[in-house]
């Protein structure tokens, strides 16, 4: 059977487990009608131009897992950001795990997705804001139509959360094939600030699919931070569709370090709703084999005086794909907007391919917008100049692409995710130094 | 029954003349409207076309109907019915006014700006022109000095007739039937258009602008060029006026096709001022073009076009970069005011070694028009060092229009070099004041900036072209400032 057959079909049996009162029923019934008719976007599709699902989508994946599993601190210890203290909010394939997890109801709402979704009191919270970001195409609706299981995070007004919020997903292996559907919301009311970071990894070879949608919605003045942390294994792929609603004077941040996965898609869209406000993308990717990342972001400018920045640095080695479809929209209305975008590439070998492609929409005259896609070598001199000093190659070489993806780090505020991304871009590079520049 | 007498056919004769006027015979050479396989038959028919060219259109006939029409392109218009059209229209052979005080004067107004002479005024526009005694012989001078050279410069049409060997060889080659809709459609359809063969190592004395617009006829609506440079050959062509042209065709779908063998070089101008519609944005036309260009080794295709007319464009003028060491440039001005739509950029595809390409694509906006940038460089895995430079600029005036850049860059080898860059912008209000603190008046400052602008691809037009596209950037964006 299809995927898309039996996803729909399971959809029937999944339904009965619903509270037919609850808000979003009638939300998750639209949901799997509008992926029924659009079914999964195929290459024909401008946006996937460049991406087939077809190599992930072949597998017979369960889409509920039948057994809970316990896994160990650890060993799992070694993906979480460990060294500093934070709430964590921990799946293992798909099912809260409680007991690695550490979340709260003091003052803020560090919670589940699940929980909200029937709890009386999150009531208010989830109608205003539940679906209300993700757009309608077939694969956040089909995440909608599934979706059960989360993080909740609440962030009250004027608080400011004082350790990040670690969200990971484990996929255990258990089941032959695993499809996994997080659904995240997150609400950051006015002057509050987070730091969240999401990361999904795959404990064993088995095949596993995510398709994650998250909505943040960062109110007046909300200051919401942003880390993706993806370096999954060789079986595991990752659809990642991210909303973010911003109002004025917000400033909300998204980076993301591909290293890993074999297809990884991250759909990534900023809606600014309101003056004088501030919009970062950033993202290193390193991968080689036969891997595929693909950034597909939108930034969309509606009123004045607001800022976006964009800048994806991408190596490529062995077979490997990437892809980067950036686009910017600005409307009418939106003047003084500043917007910057840029993706810069180097290809370290002759069967890896990159596909870019910077957008601009403009209807806006008093504007500043920019955008500029590179893709290059090393620079030989730069090269010679270590080597005869005594550098071997293969360091040399990891310097050079470390200093050419460097400047996307500079803005992580964390530092212990900073010495983390060094030390995976290290690895992934295969040289043994630490970048403690 | 009375006998039929001399007299009675006289009184028939003088009647049937009277009762269809004078257009009679124009009107017979006019298809009727609709398009199926005889009429492709009998326009290659009217044309006296060989047997393989009528298999050739019927091919890209047949192809052509299971197409869909594209609506990739950012344009927004209503669809042509492509079966209400007339294919085929014996070129006019009546002027259209009898003297220069029954053309519009608004017309008139433009030639006058753009400094073009009283006679030629009279041929752009339709009117009855006495021979010139001087055109002639200057014609007579340019058609001996490129026979002397070996060089076959005339009509498709001719060429087929003439020079069968070489438009078999090349026609569809480079811009094959199947390429897309529009290509399909006017490989069925074509009317007429330029075929020039410029021979092995000759370098072309003149730009063959000069002559084309001496000659040129009204090449109707579905027009199709054929350029080819044989080994170590130079040519450079333009196409096009910077005069208005008042066209009744609504749709034009052209397909020009160069051939750049090796070490041969061309280079290809346009200036296209089509009808673009009044300023509520009715009428005008919808020019649908496919330009491409083949790069055999150490070859050379340099496009450069200034757009400023037509009420939607869909052009992208492109270059296959197949042997090593070719080289790939376009150059391209769009200029769009009032309700006007330009979709207009170029391809580039890399296939050979240590191939090389430039792109400057400049886009004015004002009024309410929408112009996009749309444009492709594909490094193949064997390219190796391929090297692109991209550079987009758009310039907006007024808070009414649009500017959009949709690059696409496909690289497949480590050894390549790409750069792109886009800017947006508009015309700095201190870049204004400083002008008219020196006592220039903003539209002249206007004028200057926008030439400014557009400066690096004016200065790759040859040079008598260069001047009048200049004046007329000024025109097309006349009143624009608010």
């Amino acid at each position: 059977m299809e995927l898309k057959d039996k996803l729909v079909s399971s959809f029937m049996a999944f339904e009965d487990h619903l509270e037919a009162s609850s808000p979003i029923h009638g939300i998750k019934n639209q949901a799997i009608k509008t992926f029924e008719q659009k079914g999964f976007p195929s290459k024909k599709d401008e946006a996937w131009k460049y991406t087939s699902l077809k190599p992930v989508l072949k597998h017979n994946y369960s889409l509920f897992p039948k057994q809970e599993t316990a896994i160990d601190y650890n060993d799992i210890k070694k993906y979480l950001i460990h060294d500093i203290d934070s709430y964590k909010i921990i799946f293992v394939d798909g099912k809260y795990s409680s007991y690695l997890s550490q979340t709260t109801h003091e003052g803020i709402d560090v919670c589940l997705m699940s929980a909200a979704l029937s709890k009386t009191k999150y009531r208010l919270i989830v109608e205003h804001y539940f679906n209300k970001a993700a757009t309608q195409d077939s694969l956040s609706s089909l995440n909608t139509a599934f979706s059960s299981e989360g993080a909740y995070i609440h962030i009250p007004k004027n608080k400011l959360v004082e350790k990040p919020i670690q969200i990971i997903h484990f996929a255990t292996g258990n089941e032959a094939a695993l499809m996994l559907q997080p659904r995240n919301l997150i609400v950051v009311d006015e002057n509050s600030h987070v730091q969240i970071i999401e990361r999904h990894q795959s404990l064993t070879d088995n095949p596993v699919l995510t398709n994650s949608v998250t909505e943040i919605f960062a109110n007046k003045r909300a200051i919401v931070d942003y880390y993706k942390i993806q370096n999954d294994n060789q079986n595991a792929s990752l659809i990642d569709n991210t909303f973010i609603k911003q109002k004025q004077e917000s400033h909300a941040s998204v980076h993301t370090f591909s290293f890993g996965g074999k297809l990884t898609r991250n759909n990534l869209n900023f809606y600014q709703n309101g003056e004088r406000m501030d919009s970062t993308l950033k993202g290193i990717t390193i991968i080689g084999d036969k891997q595929h990342v693909d950034h597909n972001t939108l930034v969309h400018h509606i009123e004045p005086n607001c800022e976006s920045h964009q800048d994806y640095k991408g190596i490529f080695g062995d077979s490997a794909t990437g892809v980067f479809n950036g686009k910017v929209v600005v409307e009418k209305e939106a003047q003084k907007t500043n917007a910057y975008q840029s993706n810069n590439n180097i290809l370290v070998s002759d069967k890896a391919t990159i596909n870019s492609k910077p957008q601009l929409e403009i209807f806006a005259d008093d504007v500043k917008c920019s955008h500029g896609c590179t893709i290059g070598q090393l620079d030989e001199s730069a090269m010679f100049y270590m080597r005869s000093r005594g550098i071997p190659k293969k360091e040399a070489r990891a310097l050079l692409m470390y200093a050419f993806s460097n400047n996307v780090l500079e803005s992580v505020k964390i530092p212990e995710i900073k010495t983390r991304i060094n030390k995976l871009i290290a690895n992934k590079l295969g040289v043994n130094i630490g970048f403690d520049l | 029954m009375s006998k039929y007498t001399e007299d009675d056919l006289r009184e028939e004769l003088k009647t049937k003349e009277y009762e269809y006027g004078f257009y009679t015979d124009i009107e017979s050479d006019t298809l009727p409207v609709g398009l199926n396989e005889d009429i492709v038959r009998a326009i290659s028919k009217k044309k006296e076309e060989p047997e393989w060219m009528t298999q050739w259109r019927l091919e890209a006939f047949r192809i052509w109907q299971d197409m869909e029409e594209p609506e990739w392109a950012n344009v927004t218009y209503k669809k042509p019915d492509f079966q209400a059209i007339s294919y085929y229209s014996a070129p006019n052979k009546k002027p259209k006014y009898n003297s220069l005080d029954e053309v519009d004067p608004e017309l008139l107004d433009t030639f006058n700006k753009l400094g073009i002479s009283l006679d030629e005024q009279k041929k752009l526009a339709g009117v009855a022109v006495d021979i010139v005694m001087d055109s002639v012989s200057v014609a007579t001078t340019f058609k001996k000095t490129l026979a002397e050279k070996g060089i076959i410069f005339c009509s498709i049409s001719e060429a087929i007739q003439e020079h069968p060997e070489l438009v078999k060889k090349y026609i569809g080659s480079v811009v094959p039937q199947k390429d897309n809709f529009y290509a399909a459609l006017n490989s069925a359809v074509f009317s007429d258009g330029s075929f020039c063969y410029i021979p092995k190592g000759v370098r072309c004395p003149m730009e063959l602008s000069t002559y084309f617009r001496i000659n040129q006829a009204g090449t109707g609506q579905f027009e199709r060029t054929l350029v080819i440079a044989d080994e170590g050959s130079y040519v450079s062509y333009l196409e096009g006026c910077t005069a208005p042209t008042r066209d009744e065709n609504q749709l034009h779908a052209a397909v020009v096709e160069l051939i750049a063998l090796d070490n041969a070089e061309i280079k290809y101008s346009t200036v296209q001022n089509w009808y673009p519609g009044n300023a509520e944005g009715k009428g005008g036309v919808f020019n649908f073009v496919t330009k491409r260009g083949l790069c055999e080794k150490n070859a050379k295709i340099s496009w450069t076009q200034v757009e400023t007319g037509s009420a939607v464009t869909w052009k992208y003028p492109s270059c296959v970069l197949k042997g090593d060491n070719s080289v790939g440039e376009f150059y391209s001005i769009a200029v769009t005011n009032n309700y006007q739509q330009a979709d207009t950029g170029t391809k580039m595809i890399h296939l050979g070694k240590n191939t090389k390409s430039t792109i400057i694509s400049k886009g004015i906006s004002a009024g309410k028009s929408q112009n996009s940038y749309r444009g492709l460089v594909q490094v193949h895995s064997r390219a190796e060092n391929a090297r692109n430079f991209s550079q987009c600029d758009s310039l907006l005036m007024g808070n009414e229009c649009g500017a959009h850049t949709f690059p696409y860059i496909e690289n497949k080898n480590q050894t390549s070099q790409i750069e792109h860059e886009a800017t947006t912008s508009k015309i700095g209000e201190d870049q204004i004041f400083y002008c008219n603190q020196r006592g220039i008046d903003t539209e002249k400052a206007i004028a200057l900036i926008v030439n400014g602008f557009s400066k690096d691809v004016l200065n790759k037009l040859p040079m008598e072209f260069a001047v009048e596209a200049q004046k007329l950037l000024e025109i097309s964006l006349e009143g624009s400032v608010g």
